[in-house]
């Protein structure tokens, strides 16, 4: 272990910047279990969906990935939906949701992976961008862009659900809808709608996040797998429902990762995220900004 | 009268505060239980009876105070704890094991709380307090069928049945005649006596005042979280806080 | 029926199995029986958690890969390298021994999370495969990620090669292993373990020692998968962690006991046998990846539209009153496991 504060710097630098994505990857999660009580396992595989629709379009048109996400948010807000209305349906409604419900998205989770597997085969897809390659570099810090615009833009998403969260009417009943039901409905407020269209939001984040990813690194289909973990403990360290609590677990958890891989070698690096979501469940499961 | 209590309580409950975040649900609650007393417990909605009842048994958790059931404390046990010690409760909302029959429903805390006493039964003694207690509520005839068939006042009486199955010392009845017709009201007021006959403690929880009234021996008000009054069910109701708080 | 009559049963059906296996004399049939063994134990296992208290587990590979690795520790112990020994373990010894390391494994991760609500258990298990599994990738005397290279014994007189013995004992522990799930299911346990899965909080103010029977089904859960695992490292010559924490078991050891239906033991091996059977054709077939779609398909259908199973199917079908789905016998109430 060459220990140098160079390593140093650039491991935390590193991490910060993959926080800020991981964020992102996170948000739909604090959305659908955070606020919703909604155990999506199957978020991971709907952001693979999201780097391989932005490679076939980038493959086929060199269209900027992260453009073409945002123009696929609706259809991803759509599939949200409808799955929340399967969801319902055969589930909610009936009171089976713990273990069926669970079991439902860990199927979809599987067809998500296989269908891509036989599609587009386990090969690494990557996509082409003009910030993909160069690197800022400040000093000894080196900002590599292709980490450096992903995690601006999950800042950035991020705050703008924050804002609609806190500011918009659908978006005050979003956090109603999990504290108080009953009050909703007095106020002539479906919450089933409300539910939909929280899990819309949800599963369209994952589109951005889907591009995220594939400029960050190259995309297998097996790669949601990783992230399962990470998503959940980053919701989880963070709060539940919280968004800033969601950014700074993120953050924690980009770093000590980082410097895990840089000072110990990148094959512990999935038992970090892992590990802190035990722990944090043994210890404090309100998280750091708990409620 | 405060709660302040003699040493023979039954029930001691003392300075019991529970908050929901910065929500007050319980301020401060002293009340106390004598072994064989009929108590009645009213307030209007919200006011924090269930809450209450979740603390005394052990489902939640109080943050101030302290319970103490039959000499000892009950600080830190779990419910199931709770109710080996002797305590029984049925819930406002009923909840049966929806994949068991009745007689199964009624079979659990005899599985689990009366053997934990240490009194073993045999199996055929079971079946048989399983099917009286079934009778007892009227609900022998359904035994073999599941809590869905049940109509929602049936359910309120398999509740109640559940809770007498554990052989309590006292048992606190959470809106258990919600919902029934004049006589059913009768019938389970009668199996209530018979109860606290037999040495069974009763708190009774209820709205329907005319129940209330010829129940209880004493009467406790909530109103907010706060007690408000807590004596003789005439003198409680002559109160004009109450009349304010409760009736007005 | 008692349950010594259920042994003898099924022992002399696993007999009459075996003995057409070994008449038939193709090896394949023993690969491939082997693995419909194992599932039946995993899913079995799964389902005691899963479909009889409601707790699911995403992690049954992590207890699956315990016992495995747990082989391969003893066999790197008593053969001190990669050569062949004169001295292999007998698998029963195995088996016991992979069991009590999952066992407590279960125990404790259930220790740290069974208190909190279903869910985060359920996401609890998943990180615990990812962690076990870095530990191992990390841990080199059992072959870290380059992988392990067990060899197995000489052939076992009088039943012929290597693999026919593996065959007979995972047949053997997966007759154990329904024979367990009957007997919670007719004992004072399963009454409990229902009332689990129907209302924790109803169950705790019975007098259900919630966390307690909690802690017994995972364990007995995780042995369990952890006896299933232990023989695999002989059956498949060649171990990576990478196959061996595989999301591939967990899906499979949920799915069946949905598919088959969860609250009964008949549940699981229905769902295995099904499930199992279109898994092999499908993979000699087509392709071993259609094989993961398929699973995930039918699980999805099954939960959504069956969510009984097959035997809920049956149910519905023949219109049995489904009366009591679990202990239909009067139980004695100290004496777990006694039927009449």
């Amino acid at each position: 272990m060459i220990f140098s504060y160079d390593l140093l710097i650039n491991a935390i630098v590193s991490g910060i910047l993959i926080g800020g994505f991981y964020a992102a990857v996170s948000c739909g999660i604090t959305i659908s279990f955070g606020i919703l009580d909604i155990v999506n396992i199957a978020h991971p595989g709907f952001i693979i969906l999201g780097s391989y629709v932005v490679y076939i379009v980038n493959a086929a048109t060199g269209l900027d990935p992260i453009l073409t996400a945002i123009v696929m948010t609706p259809a991803f807000y759509v599939l949200g939906v409808g799955m929340y209305q399967v969801y319902y349906v055969s589930f909610e409604k009936r009171g089976q949701e713990s273990l069926r419900g669970l079991a439902f998205f860990f199927g979809v989770l599987f067809i998500t992976e296989v269908s891509l597997i036989l599609y587009f085969g386990v090969d690494y897809r990557y996509v082409d961008a003009p910030y993909i390659g160069p690197t800022l570099h400040f000093g000894e810090i080196g900002l590599p862009l292709r980490m450096l615009v992903p995690c601006l833009v999950s800042l950035l998403l991020i705050a703008v659900l924050q804002l609609i969260l806190t500011r918009t009417f659908i978006g005050r009943a979003i956090m109603a809808v999990s504290q108080d039901q009953l009050a909703l409905r007095l106020m002539a407020v479906d919450p089933i709608r409300i539910k939909r269209i929280a899990f819309g939001i949800s599963i369209a984040t994952a589109s951005l996040a889907g591009a995220f990813l594939i400029i960050i690194q190259p995309v297998e289909p097996s790669v949601g797998r990783e992230y399962i973990g990470r998503i959940f403990a980053i919701c989880v360290l963070g709060g539940m429902g919280s968004l800033p609590g969601t950014i700074i677990a993120a953050m924690l958890i980009g770093i000590v990762e980082s410097l895990t891989s840089t000072f110990y070698g990148p094959s512990w690096a999935p038992a970090v995220s892992f590990g802190f979501l035990l722990l944090t469940l043994a210890v404090r499961p309100a998280g750091l900004l708990g409620r | 009268m405060n709660g302040a209590g003699a040493k023979t309580d039954l029930l001691q409950v003392e300075n019991l505060s529970k908050r929901f975040g910065g929500f007050v649900a319980l301020d401060n609650i002293s009340l106390s239980v004598a072994p064989g007393e009929r108590l009645g417990l009213i307030g209007p909605n919200g006011s924090g009876k269930s809450t209450l009842v979740n603390c005394i048994c052990g489902t939640l958790r109080n943050e101030q105070g302290s319970v103490r059931f039959d000499g000892q404390t009950l600080d830190g046990l779990e419910a199931h704890q709770r109710t080996h010690r002797g305590l029984s409760r049925s819930f406002q909302l009923p909840r049966p094991f929806v994949s068991l029959s009745l007689i199964d429903n009624i079979r659990i805390p005899l599985l689990y709380t009366v053997t934990a006493r240490g009194t073993h039964h045999a199996a055929g003694v079971i079946e048989d307090r399983c099917a009286d207690l079934l009778r007892e509520v009227g609900l022998e005839a359904k035994a073999r069928q599941l809590p869905r068939d049940l109509t929602q006042v049936e359910m309120r009486k398999l509740e109640l049945a559940r809770a007498m199955a554990a052989e309590p010392k006292l048992l606190i009845a959470d809106e258990a005649m919600a919902g029934l017709t004049h006589s059913e009201v009768e019938e389970i007021l009668a199996l209530l006596v018979r109860l606290n006959e037999q040495g069974v403690t009763i708190i009774l929880i209820e709205h329907i005042m005319r129940a209330v009234m010829s129940f209880s021996r004493r009467l406790v008000v909530l109103v907010s979280g706060k007690k408000i009054a807590d004596g003789q069910p005439d003198d409680v109701m002559r109160d004009p806080e109450v009349e304010r708080a409760y009736l007005g | 029926m008692r349950t010594p009559v259920f042994l003898l049963i099924w022992f002399a059906i696993a007999g009459a199995i075996f003995g057409a296996a070994m008449a038939f004399d193709n090896d394949y049939v023993f690969f491939a029986g082997y693995v419909i063994m194992q599932y039946i134990v995993l899913s079995t296992a799964w389902n005691i958690l899963g479909g009889y208290c409601g707790y699911v587990n995403f992690g049954s590979a992590a207890f699956f890969a315990l016992g495995a690795y747990s082989t391969v520790a003893i066999y790197k112990y008593t053969t001190g390298g990669d050569e062949p020994s004169t001295f292999s373990m007998p698998i029963p010894f195995l088996m016991l021994i992979g069991g009590a390391v999952s066992a407590a494994v279960g125990f404790g991760m259930g220790y740290l999370t069974l208190r909190l609500r279903g869910a985060f258990f359920a996401i609890a298990t998943l990180a615990l495969a990812v962690v076990l599994e870095t530990l191992v990738v990390n841990w080199d005397y059992v072959g870290g990620s380059r992988g392990a290279y067990i060899i197995r014994p000489e052939d076992i007189w009088p039943i012929g090669n290597y693999i026919r013995y593996l065959f007979l004992m995972m047949m053997l522990l997966a007759v154990a292993a329904m024979t367990i799930a009957r007997l919670i299911e007719r004992s004072r346990l399963g009454y409990g373990f229902a009332t689990i899965r129907d209302d924790e909080l109803a169950a705790e103010a019975s007098g259900v020692p919630t966390l307690r029977l909690k802690l017994i089904a995972t364990t007995i859960s995780g042995g369990l998968m952890g006896m299933a695992g232990a023989p695999f490292p002989y059956y498949i010559a060649f171990l990576q962690p990478d196959s061996t924490f595989g999301l591939d078991y967990a899906v499979n050891s949920i799915a069946m006991p949905l598919i088959g239906g969860t609250t009964s033991w008949v549940g699981p091996l229905i769902g295995t046998l099904l499930l199992g059977s279109l898994q092999q054709i499908a993979t000699v077939t087509i392709s071993s990846a259609v094989n993961l779609l398929i699973v995930g398909i039918l699980l999805v259908f099954f939960v959504v539209v069956a969510p009984n199973g097959i035997v809920g199917l049956f149910h519905t079908y023949f219109q049995r009153k489904p009366e009591e789905f679990v202990g239909r016998r009067r139980v004695d109430a100290d004496a777990p496991g006694t039927v009449p």
